[in-house]
């Protein structure tokens, strides 16, 4: 007990109890969510204008350049392509809250089908790409920060720069050369499906993934390396360095959480140059993936097909940064609080 | 033998000339000792180099001796658990001393984990107990919070129940008091000085605020461009100054001598600094 119980009453109670904070985060939840359909709501819209402005369109590329023009107009009233823009929106859309993304006017393939079958190779690509940019990029920043001062932290970020310039088909094609033909590791390229050969399944993704990894930690560990440098200069730092934690330690349990905000950030960013990378990898690499398959539909003109997969690749995006935003809640106290 | 000993003691920044030259002060067992001077004069380094938590491009050589344990030059694996444990500290920005992700319960009570074997339960335990010393109400509620849930004072209190918590022998405290307004920081230096008692510990109390020095310390020590110019018991370098510079100090503080109207005396009416001969100054 202190001296006297009288000194306290000017102190206000704690701020916040934990029912305000629960509503608070719904309600921001809520807000996130709406921010989220919108923002899709607008990019079906662009991606379907886009598509439908594009010269040249499906009817001409299905009969040829050198069609009859009577021809050509006689296949778009069939094909519906005379129709208004938004009645072909809608129904574009209405179909995909069905679950029914469209059939190929020139494969004649249903597209929900055909992205269902290659989603899972490039999402595979992408996720084990992203989990081992950042098993790369934690330690070798936090590692930089802590000896920036040294050659050894200088050596690190001067790497991570070189690393920054590389390409990642160069990476790729530099992979298949060395593991591929020379060494003979690994499979230079092509896919086996996880249900058919795990082992295989795994095996073929190995140099794709280390390729689109190795581009993406090096843009990685320069933010994990800022982040960490602004927590070793932050109070709690030292606090925590005061009250008897050694230095990686005290980063782990009070700076990681503390960095990974801002570095969570920049992971939902970097999300859409992945995914711009898969595409070129999963070309270096045969794989048949949703990139593949977007730029053959780009190549045949295969709107309907082009239309789906971009609006795939989008949702994505933007479903991660609306995780991303949520992760906020998770990780920072401060704003699950109503203001 | 002293509980702190610092002999000699100078702390250079890079290749600039040295921030600290020759500092000599001890501090007995349970002793109370301000060092006082003004901004950049060097308190706060020579707080740190006590701590060993001086940036790793800042050179500290001499001796300071911790209960006889040369603590200059001592590896980070051999220093890193006395602190919090041996000597602790306690600094000005109440604001933004503790991590903002983690409840401020789980943080005092890491402090005894560390340093102590014992049970999340028996730390708990401890860490409420020690909350309720420094006088926080409701221990239980505080120990849920995360920082920015309390006001400044009651941040203030749960980083002085850091520091004290394991019942260091020497406590730093860094102007624990200068971002406070004024009623809560008599609220938070009546809670120091009771549980200094209880702990029977030391302190090296930090301030350029006399009144602030007058109600926590017995001795003093007056800092100036990195150097201790005037060391001795308070009563007397507050009633016989040595050095002009304290006595500039001291007459600053005396407001109620200056007469209505009339311009507020400075140090510089007292002290100043001898010139400085161009071009001797890089040398250092």
């Amino acid at each position: 007990m202190a001296g006297s119980g009288t000194a306290t009453g000017s102190a206000p109670a704690v701020r916040g109890g934990t029912a305000s904070r629960r509503g608070g985060v719904l309600v921001r939840i809520l807000i996130r969510l709406g921010v989220f359909l919108a923002s899709l709501l607008v990019a079906s819209l662009i991606i379907f204008w886009v598509c439908n402005a594009l010269p040249g369109n499906v009817a001409q590329a299905m009969l040829g350049q050198s069609a009859d023009p009577a021809a050509v107009r006689a296949l778009e009233e069939q094909l519906g392509l005379n129709r208004p823009f938004f009645v072909r929106y809608g129904e574009w859309i209405g179909g995909m809250l069905t679950g029914d993304m469209g059939t190929s006017y020139l494969t004649h393939q249903q597209v929900g089908v055909q992205i269902a079958e290659k989603f899972g190779v490039t999402a595979w690509l992408v996720g084990f790409a992203m989990v081992l940019a950042l098993l790369i990029a934690v330690p070798v920043g936090t590692f930089a920060a802590l000896r920036r001062r040294h050659w050894a932290g200088f050596v690190t970020s001067g790497l991570s720069q070189l690393g920054l310039a590389i390409p990642a088909f160069w990476a790729g094609i530099m992979a298949v050369w060395l593991f591929g033909v020379w060494l003979r590791w690994f499979p230079a390229n092509g896919y086996v499906p996880l249900t058919e050969d795990p082992a295989q399944w795994l095996a073929h993704l190995v140099l794709p993934v280390c390729s689109l990894a190795l581009v993406q930690s090096a843009v990685l560990v320069r933010y994990v390396r800022s982040a960490t440098i602004e927590v070793l200069s932050e109070d709690y730092y030292r606090t925590a360095r005061a009250v008897g934690w050694r230095e990686i330690p005290a980063l782990l349990r009070h700076g990681l959480r503390n960095a990974s905000l801002s570095v969570v950030t920049v992971l939902g960013l970097q999300l859409t140059t992945l995914l711009v990378g898969a595409i070129v990898i999963e070309q270096v690499f045969a794989l048949p993936g949703l990139g593949s398959l977007l730029l053959q539909a780009v190549a045949q003109r295969d709107l309907v097909m082009v239309q789906g997969t971009v609006l795939v690749l989008v949702l994505a995006v933007l479903l991660v940064n609306f995780l991303v935003d949520l992760s906020y809640l998770l990780l920072d106290p401060r704003l699950r609080e109503r203001r | 033998m002293s509980l702190l000993e610092v002999r000699n003691l100078s702390v250079a920044f890079g290749r600039r000339p040295p921030t600290l030259t020759g500092i000599d002060f001890t501090i007995d067992a349970g002793a109370r000792v301000g060092l006082i001077g003004q901004s950049g004069s060097g308190k706060s380094v020579t707080a740190l180099a006590v701590m060993g938590l001086l940036p790793e491009y800042a050179t500290a050589t001499g001796s300071i001796r911790l209960g006889g344990t040369e603590l200059i030059g001592r590896p980070d694996a051999l220093f890193a658990p006395m602190r919090g444990n041996d000597l602790s500290m306690v600094f000005q920005e109440p604001m933004t001393a503790l991590d903002p992700t983690m409840k401020v319960g789980r943080q005092v009570a890491e402090v005894v984990r560390l340093h102590r074997k014992s049970s999340r339960e028996q730390a708990r335990a401890l860490t409420l107990d020690m909350l309720e010393q420094v006088d926080l109400p409701d221990p239980e509620q505080v120990y849920d919070a995360f920082a920015h849930q309390l006001s400044g004072g009651q941040r203030q209190r749960v980083v002085l129940a850091m520091a004290l918590i394991n019942q260091p022998d020497l406590v730093i405290c860094d102007e624990p008091t200068t971002a406070l307004d004024v009623t809560v920081q008599q609220q938070v230096l009546r809670v120091l000085r009771h549980n200094l008692d209880a702990v029977g510990a030391a302190c090296l109390f930090i301030t350029h605020d006399l009144a602030v020095l007058s109600q926590v310390c017995d001795q003093v020590l007056v800092m100036l461009d990195g150097a201790i110019v005037e060391a001795g018991e308070l009563k007397s370098v507050f009633t016989d100054p040595q050095h002009p510079y304290t006595r500039g100090l001291l007459a600053t503080a005396r407001l109620d001598q200056v007469a209505p109207g009339s311009r507020l005396p400075t140090v510089a009416d007292f002290y100043r600094r001898p010139e400085r001969t161009p071009g001797t100054e890089v040398a250092g």
